[in-house]
């Protein structure tokens, strides 16, 4: 039997991992795109699994809701993605920084 | 009708001044003269005709009030007329002399730029004399007050390109704000101890503040009457001229002989007389104030003609003379002779003007030369210039039967009478006074009119008698300068003309104690007195001196440089004014703007807030990397300390 400790552990998991891939990553604009669904999904697993406990469906109801609005977000992301891409002509992390002082 | 006659009295003139100001182009030289004529003539006729109502009428006293601007908090400030016969006879003294005045301008103004102008500025003064003395209290009294102020200055800088112009209508306006300090100060104690700005009220209700005391500062306890008049005689002693705030007026000889005449001997200068002897039921109440008065009033008679016997500028004459005569008025009302004294204003309101216009007859004719070293022998080439300016130079010094006669010795004898403190010294120097106004007055007609012709030869080709325009205002001035000390001293000084006007207290009447029958028995008597052989020894003194032998004069001032530097430097009143006052006030400026303005506002306000933004902006900026995963990290580390902070608390 999976504990409901196990699903939290897992999800704090993912959510370490796309926190440290947001800090860590300097090259690729797509990789933090990446991360950010990640740290959606790390969320996800948290409502699922306390739905499931708590024996209340609205958690997973919720989850539903998330994943449209991150799959629009992730649309609209790489649509601004590709716009920059062809102004700036890279999508190198350490190029971007227009909003240095 | 009374109401319609004395606003016609009051805006007849200020109707010409403001159609010759402002449509100065449309109506041309000609215009301007004629319709500011033409309004004061109006004027003159009725005030004359008031003048006569009062005086031989026995018309009632007149008090209303024709506007209220405002109340406030019970204070009623007003606009109204009180006509007694104090203020029908300034009226007419203004008005004439104003009239004399203006038809004499367009001689002598004939050739100068800015002609409209200063008939404008003339006929505004005029509106704004009556308006001081015809007033019914001391919110109106104080707008006429300001207003010949400001015309006084704008005609002393008539000539606003020439800098001592300039520098001496800034000096005689900022030397009137002092006085205006104390003036406004003793209006304000009127409306504070009394609660009314209306002469009527003020007097019913003074006799019962006689014992107030206050402290100024302190716990020392001052008569609150004392500080009231004396408050008030500051503002007079500004106006008027007195020791130490004369100097504006020799300075304000910069402006055109007209106005010398008018507002700086004539009208103006006397307003500070008016004034104490409207507020005679104040003074009255006060034996140190009038003591004060009298001091001041005897050493400006004194020292101030001092001077005159050695200027050289034949308008600073005259100029120091009237100092020294407004020394004498002001004496008067120090001894409560408000009456002689106000006797002196009329009588020498006439010879003065005439004396003055005269002089600016002679300087036409030296083509504005005032430098009486380069005259001489003009009484050959100006006849009725030379008679009416003797005539001027007799009533001024007191020749038996002139009108300086009649009132000059008037005052001193009743100077002589009077009890308070400081009357012996007062007596004195006016006694000694005589001699002095003799000295310099003939010494003046001396080297003007008498010996060897004008030092430029080529002068004297040019030199003849002024237009008629000039010389019938001299004619007309020197009747009055000859009769009217005559024919008024009897009712003015002896008489019941200021019964009810002006108040005296009994123990203070030292009119009452000179003995008198008749003006001509008056005259005999004053034939015995000191003051006519003084007079006459000045005259002698001065014809002996200036005429028979010059080197005297040169040998003395030689042999007492001391004493004659002295004087040149006007006992130093102003070089120190120039240098403790002007320079002072500069310093403090100079501090302030230093210091204060840009130091402290500008450095340490202004540019210093924005100093500290830029440097905090400065190092904020390093922090604004531009990368996200900066931001991220720090999103991220600030919800841990948060998070952290939250939880261990």
């Amino acid at each position: 039997m999976i504990a409901l400790s196990d699903y939290l552990i897992v999800a704090a998991i993912l959510f370490s991992v796309s926190v440290a891939g947001i800090f860590l990553n300097r090259k690729n604009v797509l990789l933090l795109l990446m991360c950010i669904e990640l740290m959606l999904l790390a969320v996800n697993i948290n409502f699922i699994a306390f739905s499931h406990f708590l024996g209340d469906v609205a958690g997973q109801i919720f989850v539903f809701f998330i994943l449209t609005v991150a799959a629009a977000e992730a649309a609209i992301g790489l649509a601004i993605l590709v716009v920059l891409f062809r102004s700036r002509r890279t999508i190198n992390v350490a190029d971007l920084d227009a909003l240095k002082g | 009708m009374m109401d319609y006659i004395l606003l016609a009295i009051v805006l007849a003139p200020l109707a010409g001044s403001v159609i010759a100001g402002l449509f100065r182009n449309q109506i041309g030289r000609a215009g301007a003269h004629w319709v500011t004529i033409l309004g004061v003539a109006v004027s003159c006729a009725l005030s004359l005709y008031v003048f006569y109502r009062y005086a031989f009428g026995g018309a009632p006293v007149y008090n209303h009030t024709v506007y209220t601007w405002m109340v406030v908090d019970g204070l009623r400030m007003e606009v109204g007329f009180l006509i007694d016969r104090l203020t029908a006879m300034m009226m007419a003294v203004v008005t004439f002399v104003s009239l004399m005045v203006h038809i004499y301008t367009i001689g002598y103004m004939a050739h100068e730029e800015g002609y409209q102008r200063f008939f404008s500025y003339i006929a505004l003064f005029t509106f704004s004399m009556l308006m001081l003395v015809m007033s019914n209290n001391f919110m109106q009294l104080f707008f006429g007050w300001e207003a010949v102020g400001l015309v006084s200055y704008l005609l002393i800088g008539f000539y606003f390109k020439r800098e001592s112009a300039i520098f001496a209508n800034l000096k005689a306006f900022l030397v009137n704000r002092v006085g205006d300090f104390g003036f406004v100060l003793g209006i304000a104690a009127v409306a504070m101890y009394m609660g009314t700005l209306d002469y009527a009220e003020a007097f019913a209700r003074a006799p019962d503040l006689a014992r107030t005391t206050i402290s100024v500062w302190g716990d020392q306890a001052w008569s609150l009457m004392t500080v009231i008049c004396i408050l008030l005689f500051i503002g007079a002693m500004g106006k008027s001229a007195q020791v130490p705030l004369h100097v504006w007026l020799p300075d304000s000889m910069e402006g055109p002989t007209p106005i010398s005449a008018l507002i700086h001997a004539a009208t103006m200068v006397t307003a500070g007389i008016f004034m104490v002897a409207r507020m005679s039921p104040l003074y009255e109440l006060s034996e140190t104030a009038l003591s004060f008065v009298m001091v001041i009033g005897a050493t400006t008679a004194f020292f101030m003609g001092l001077i005159g016997i050695i200027q050289n500028d034949i308008k600073r004459v005259i100029a120091y003379s009237t100092l020294s005569q407004l020394g004498y008025m002001v004496a008067a009302l120090g001894a409560s002779a408000y009456a002689a004294g106000l006797f002196h204003l009329m009588t020498h309101a006439f010879f003065k003007a005439l004396l003055f216009l005269g002089a600016g007859s002679v300087i036409i004719g030296m083509h504005h030369d005032q430098d009486i070293r380069n005259m001489g022998g003009v009484r050959k080439y100006m006849p009725i210039t030379h008679w009416t300016f003797l005539i001027g130079t007799l009533a001024l010094i007191g020749f038996p039967g002139f009108a300086g006669f009649f009132s000059k010795d008037a005052i001193i004898e009743a100077v002589h009478h009077s009890q308070i403190a400081g009357s012996g010294y007062a007596h004195w120097m006016l006694v000694a006074g005589v001699f002095v106004t003799a000295l310099y007055s003939f010494r003046l007609y001396f080297i003007v009119f008498h010996g060897e012709g004008p030092r430029d030869a080529h002068a004297g080709e040019h030199l003849r008698e002024s237009p008629k325009v000039v010389t019938v205002p001299l004619m007309l001035l020197a009747i009055p300068s000859v009769v009217i000390g005559y024919l008024a001293i009897g009712p003015m000084l002896f008489g019941d003309y200021f019964d009810g006007v002006i108040s005296v207290a009994a123990i203070h009447d030292t009119l009452g104690e000179i003995h008198f029958e008749d003006a001509f028995t008056f005259m005999l008597h004053g034939l015995t007195g000191i003051p006519l052989y003084l007079a006459a020894a000045g005259a002698f003194v001065a014809w002996y001196v200036y005429m028979r032998r010059p080197i005297i004069a040169t040998d003395l001032a030689t042999r007492f440089d001391w004493l004659y530097a002295i004087l040149d430097r006007k006992y130093g009143f102003d070089a120190f004014n120039q240098w403790v006052f002007a320079g002072g006030a500069r310093l403090l400026g100079k501090v302030l703007w230093q210091a204060g303005d840009r130091v402290i506002i500008d450095g340490a306000v202004v540019n210093g807030s924005a100093h500290s933004v830029g440097w905090l902006a400065s190092v904020m900026r390093y922090l604004q990397t531009g990368y996200l995963y900066h931001y991220a990290f720090a999103i991220i580390i600030g919800l841990l300390g948060l998070l952290s902070w939250f939880v261990i608390r």
